[in-house]
């Protein structure tokens, strides 16, 4: 069993409700911060190593350093609940069930970077989720750990929360402020970034729920405990949300120290692949990333077990490796179809894109009716070559890094399983009937890890 | 859509939802107070719903349409008492979201996009909600009906239709 820092009370009765909660040693890092100066928090949180959870993985610590500090101008923590990723759905999972554990990570977060009023930007379709948030804000705030000079420390918070309308593209940050301000999810051009010109114009950090959870256990136990946890630079645990063809689908928490393999395999974890199918492929860090095959994704292309955390997971690059991106692990098994699965995404994408740049809206059209036609048996050769081109067109030339998770899947689709989007080409109506299967890039391990 | 107008506890919403931002930043109200709007009156937006908010919060009607028509939960054409939202994601495709979809759409004998004549259900398809691994799924109301299969959706078409007795 591996060390769980955020979910580990998760299923305890009540634990939604403040006196539960607080019973387990809740809001213990609240009291233990007011110990404590503002740059002594930044300081623990730079030296636990956390990285950013919401995708990019940034150093936390350093981003709070970033934060401008003008006198007499507003700063603001706005926490990124927007979970739109497809194959996400994580911060879902500790809202829901363990609510009070982002509102106290938020106070102490506000605490470190002087933000009075902070927001909770929550997709508007987690609408009953946002109705749990309201309530544990109203139990902390009569208990005294929101509202006016908390805890008698001199230290005013309130926290808002704010639902989203359905935009995937306001998960992106600056489009998540632009939409915060009432305007369409439109991302700004950076620089400016938030820590400078954020909401009203003012400093801002936006942080993901589980980035902004993490920091409880990083100031109850210490920096030094919990970059103890973990590898490397994938230091403490991280969220990790399965999905796909597996036996247990569910929100699991790891140290980043366990393989691929065990996750996929172990009944601790996803509990292998059902109807005992092989494992084709997998997209292990929510749909932007590149999906690997089998071979790839359980070990580099050193030959070294692949590892459920950053640095191993990007091993190779583009072209042997992936990213751990959200944690949105997304698994097929030999009968599904990599054409027909990268076609969803690419829809979704040319559905989010928020149409200001001509590559990511024209690009992700492209993307979207390519993919179809191939899909669809109406495919030609030239096509295939064509949608390597346009992806190739959009990487690297947009606003926004919506424009590259749109293209990364179908290059990644294209590199690792050209010769099935080319048999669905050549084999035009049997295409319709079935499947490709796993062909070349064949699990070599289809007996599962015994534990 | 005789009486376009909040109620008394409705209006008292919108002057708390209005306090929650900065003076001067009432923009920010927009988006909760569309929620607000859609569902106080049938589910969408028309025009003079959405013309009514904007004098509300002070702000021009253009204002207004530009973020109506961003967002996909806000609703510009008329809908069923009961929209059936089924993501067809990727994720959900693994998990049969297809037979899902096509069940429906046999069972309310309407097309994705099409409400029923009875005016009781519409049928959308959406993109991921964040439910991946509890598929396949829709959003029905304010809620998650996960795990679909042809008996669930049976029960929760009979669900619906006892509700509007
Ligand atoms: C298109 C797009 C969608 C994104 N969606 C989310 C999201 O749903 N949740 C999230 O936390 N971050 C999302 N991000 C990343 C945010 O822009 C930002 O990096 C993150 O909120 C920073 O928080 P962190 O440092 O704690 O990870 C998205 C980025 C892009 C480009
Ligand atoms: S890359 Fe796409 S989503 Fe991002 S700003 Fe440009 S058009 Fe909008
Ligand atoms: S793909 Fe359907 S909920 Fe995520």
């Amino acid at each position: 069993m591996s060390k769980k820092l955020l979910l580990d009370k998760a299923h305890i009765d009540g634990i939604r409700y403040f006196d539960v909660y607080r019973r387990e040693g809740g809001y213990h890092s609240v009291e233990k911060a007011f110990e404590m100066s503002p740059a002594e928090i930044t300081d623990e949180v730079k030296k636990s190593g956390l990285r950013g959870r919401g995708g990019a993985g940034f150093p936390t610590g350093l981003k709070w350093s970033f934060l401008a500090k003008p006198e007499g101008v507003p700063r603001y923590l706005v926490c990124n609940a927007d979970e739109s990723e497809p194959g996400t759905f994580k911060d879902r999972y500790l809202m829901e069930f363990i609510p009070h554990l982002l509102i106290e990570g938020m106070i102490v977060s506000s605490y470190a970077l002087g933000s009075n009023t902070s927001y909770i930007y929550i997709r508007g379709e987690y609408a009953w989720i946002a109705d749990i948030l309201e309530e544990a804000i109203a139990e902390a705030r009569k208990k005294g750990f929101l509202g006016k000079n908390i805890l008698g420390k001199g230290f005013d918070c309130e926290i808002v929360v704010h639902r989203g309308a359905g935009a995937y593209i306001c998960g992106e940050e600056t489009a998540l402020l632009e939409s915060l301000e009432g305007k369409r999810g439109n991302p700004r051009i950076k620089p400016p970034f938030p820590a400078v010109k954020g909401l009203w114009n003012c400093p801002t950090v936006v942080n993901n729920v589980e980035t902004i959870a993490a920091v409880v256990p990083i100031i109850n136990d210490g920096a030094d405990a919990y970059s103890k946890i973990g590898i490397g630079k994938s230091t403490g645990t991280k969220l990790i949300s399965a999905c796909g063809n597996i036996n247990k689908p569910g929100v699991y928490e790891i140290d980043m120290t366990i393989s691929v393999e065990e996750f996929i395999f172990s009944d601790e974890y996803c509990g292998g692949i059902p109807n005992g199918k092989r494992l084709k492929a997998c997209i292990p860090g929510g749909s932007s990333v590149p999906i690997l095959p089998a071979n790839l994704l359980l070990t580099t292309a050193k030959g070294d077990k692949r590892l459920m955390n950053y640095e191993s997971l990007s091993d190779g690059g583009f072209a042997t490796g992936t990213m751990m991106g959200s944690g949105g692990f997304i698994v097929l098994d030999e009968d599904q179809c990599v054409v027909k699965h990268t076609y969803t995404l690419a829809h979704f994408y040319r559905h989010e894109s928020c149409g200001q740049c001509s590559p990511c809206r024209e690009g992700t059209a492209w993307l979207d009716k390519l993919l179809r036609k191939i899909e669809e048996g109406r495919g030609e050769m030239s096509d295939i070559d064509l949608l390597w081109d346009v992806q190739r067109r959009i990487e690297g030339n947009t606003i926004c890094p919506l424009g590259d998770a749109a293209a990364w899947p179908v290059a990644a689709a294209i590199r690792h399983f050209r010769d099935e989007f080319e048999w669905h080409v050549l084999n035009p109506e049997k295409c319709l009937r079935e499947n490709y299967g796993l062909a070349h890039y064949a699990d070599p391990l289809h007996i599962p890890v015994a534990n | 859509m005789n009486n376009l107008s909040f109620s008394e506890d409705q209006l008292k919403q919108v002057q708390e939802i209005i306090a929650r931002y900065p003076e001067g930043k009432h923009k920010s109200a927009l988006l909760p107070v569309l929620h607000l709007a859609q569902d106080s009156f049938g589910g969408w937006l028309d025009v003079p719903v959405m013309d009514y908010v904007a004098t509300l919060l002070k702000l021009e009607p253009i204002e207004v349409y530009e973020v109506a028509t961003f967002y996909s939960m806000y609703n510009l054409k008329p809908v069923g008492k009961f929209i059936f939202e089924v993501c067809q994601t990727g994720p959900c495709m693994l998990n049969g979201s297809d037979d899902i979809i096509a069940y429906i759409k046999e069972k309310l004998n309407i097309n994705v996009g099409e409400t029923t004549a009875d005016g009781m259900f519409t049928l959308k398809t959406v993109e991921c909600l964040g439910a991946c691994g509890y598929a396949p799924m829709m959003q029905l109301g304010k809620n998650y009906r996960e795990h679909l299969t042809p008996e669930r959706v049976d029960a929760i078409i009979e669900e619906c239709r006892a509700k509007a007795n």
